[in-house]
């Protein structure tokens, strides 16, 4: 399990023109669970499809129609719980969330207020090797999704397309445990790793299947301390919510200019107003959604159409039995079992498809040399084309093969860039390749002596200075490796050439 | 727990009603007749009853993740005041 030990970060301090502030940040993540119906009806969730095209009778609305609930998104919410240590609840119930809005055309959200699935969990938020900030959640519950509104295409009206009402989110609510911009950016990359692994959300954040709203307020240093000892909110400032974000970049600049704003509030005698606050990209500013604030009563009951959910504790041991190697996990074993180091085993577990490549590679080689290849190289490269590990020219199998060759010494290294790229482009055997173009690595030391010889006897006034300076030796290599293709073996050269300018 | 004017004209707004003026003191009045029977149910002991959620012994029923329903754009539009392009249009409402 893991075992990899880590100091918390410090919180981001601010310097207002009086004092500096500390930053208190908690986020609620809708993340879309990746399930072929929706959370109550039989309609599609596929993306892109025709407007009003994944409507149901159940999600416009029409009188008379009852939910029934997917049993597959029940299960992924058990799945996510699991895979961040939750509490599960074998038995919660739905609520409705009352508010009018064109998007949604029941009138309310079927959510879960008072009884959700899945209770409290925590994520381990890597910020840099070493170092990690535990993030608590609080909870995890099943919703509705609401439609969309379209504004620009008439001047006059609102295009609605309810192809999004009613399919299946988890918000994932943590506790005010984030203490600066960046930790927040951290906490929803990692959450979406997770999730990723899992195959309970796709984290698809362009498409809006994975949004945040993220809370801020500020407090002086010391406050949140006392927070933590005592649960007392009144130690921290009041908060804003800022809604729907849904890019890491503007989730850390939102959070940077909320904090400013209310820093500059409280430290010209006022007063922060608990409010919800949208963020404008293109002003690098967030304002007040007064309309929001006049809706936000809810008057939530419980769903008279949903009986309580009730689950098995046997089904939840099974999914359990289920879950993936999660990103914590492999990291860890990644440090352990193939001598990479942490920042390393980061990169490499990102995606669980490039983790996948990666001990296919390594398997039976060198672990740090395979991992240099694959970061260093191969990601490199497919960066280059913008292209992902799915779509990598060349396969985990032929870059095991050009490793092998530099094991053996059949080639340099800096052969091995060549004949790597030739494998990326062309494809083929890298064995075969080396072999038919000549491209093996000369050991022969006789062949590398004929060649510094005649160097040596071309060149005396460098033999001399080298002789002098024996930090000038190098020209000497770099002529040799020149000479030979770049085919001598390097630490042969280096012996040759030293033990020649000696005399 | 006492509904007055006010309140009974801030519950009619979240709930889109139209209610004149003159006719929400009546409402008042009778939002409390309800509360009150609500009241006289709350003095009734229930400490260790398990909440009844269903009047017959039932759970709730389940679905396989299949798609079984929509497809149907012009039968979910043939209702609606205003549509175009397959969507529902509707007065502007932007932030």
């Amino acid at each position: 399990m893991l075992d990899l030990t880590y100091e918390t970060p410090k919180p981001k301090v601010i310097a207002g023109a009086k004092h500096d502030w500390e930053l208190v940040i908690g986020l609620e993540v809708h993340a879309q669970v990746s399930s072929n119906a929706k959370l109550f009806s039989g309609a599609s969730t596929q993306f892109g499809n025709e407007p009003n095209a994944n409507v149901s009778f159940v999600d416009a609305a029409m009188p008379g129609m009852l939910p029934t609930i997917n049993e597959y998104c029940v299960e992924q919410a058990v799945r996510t719980g699991l895979a961040l240590n939750a509490e599960i609840n074998l038995w919660s119930a739905f609520d409705r969330k009352n508010y009018f809005y064109p998007d949604l055309p029941q009138g309310y959200q079927i959510s879960q207020l008072y009884h959700p699935i899945v209770g409290e969990g925590e994520i381990i938020v890597d910020m840099a090797p070493g170092i990690a900030r535990k993030v608590g959640v609080e909870r995890i519950h099943l919703e509705q999704d609401a439609g969309k509104s379209v504004h620009d295409m008439d001047p006059n009206m609102s295009f609605v397309d309810l192809n999004r009402t009613g399919v299946a989110l988890m918000e994932i609510v943590s506790r005010p445990d984030i203490r600066g911009p960046e930790e927040a950016a951290a906490y929803v990359t990692k959450l979406r790793q997770i999730l990723r692994y899992l195959g309970t959300c796709d984290g698809n954040m362009q498409n809006g299947n994975m949004r945040a709203d993220v809370n801020v307020s500020i407090c002086r240093p010391g406050q949140y301390e006392k927070y933590q000892e005592t649960g007392d909110f009144s130690h921290l400032g009041t908060r804003c919510e800022i809604k729907n974000m849904n890019s890491m970049r503007f989730i850390q600049m939102a959070i940077e200019y909320e904090a400013r704003r209310q820093i500059a509030i409280v430290e010209g005698g006022g007063k922060v107003d608990q409010e919800t606050r949208l963020y404008d990209a293109d002003k690098n500013e967030t304002r007040s959604m007064r309309s929001k604030e006049e809706a936000h009563d809810y008057r939530y009951f419980p769903d008279p159409d949903l009986l309580p959910l009730e689950i098995e504790q046997a089904w939840v041991d099974d999914i359990k039995s289920t879950l993936p190697e999660l990103p914590d996990e492999k990291k860890s074993r990644f440090v352990n079992d193939f001598g990479l180091s942490e920042y390393d085993a980061s990169v490499l577990t990102a995606e669980s498809e490039n983790a996948v490549f990666f001990e296919e590679v390594a398997n039976g080689r060198n672990g740090k040399l395979a991992a240099n290849w694959v970061i260093n190289e191969l990601f490199g490269r497919l960066k280059k084309d913008d292209k992902g590990i799915s779509d990598s020219p060349i396969s985990p199998a032929q870059l095991g093969g050009v490793i092998d060759l530099i094991s053996s010494d059949a080639i340099s290294g800096k052969i091995a860039k060549d004949l790597f790229e030739i494998v990326y482009t062309e494809g083929g055997d890298p064995a075969q390749i080396v072999e038919d173009r000549g491209m093996k690595q000369v050991t022969d030391t006789g062949a590398i002596e004929a060649a510094l010889d005649e160097i040596i006897a071309a060149n005396p006034a460098q033999v001399e200075k080298a002789q002098q300076n024996p930090k000038l030796a190098g020209w000497f290599v770099g002529q040799v490796m020149k000479a030979t293709g770049g085919k001598a073996n390097p630490k042969a050269v280096n012996q040759l050439v030293a033990q020649k300018l000696k005399g | 727990m006492s509904i007055d004017k006010d309140t009974a004209a801030r519950v009619a707004k979240l709930a889109r009603i139209k209610v004149e003026e003159d006719a929400l003191p009546a409402l008042a009045e009778e939002f409390n007749t309800i509360l009150g029977f609500i009241e006289q149910l709350n003095e009734v002991d229930v400490e260790g009853v398990e909440p009844m959620t269903s009047v017959t012994p039932q759970k709730l029923k389940r679905r396989v993740d299949v798609v079984s329903d929509g497809d149907q754009q012009d039968k979910v539009l043939a209702n609606a005041p205003d549509a175009r392009e397959g969507f529902f249009a509707v007065p502007k409402v932007v932030e």
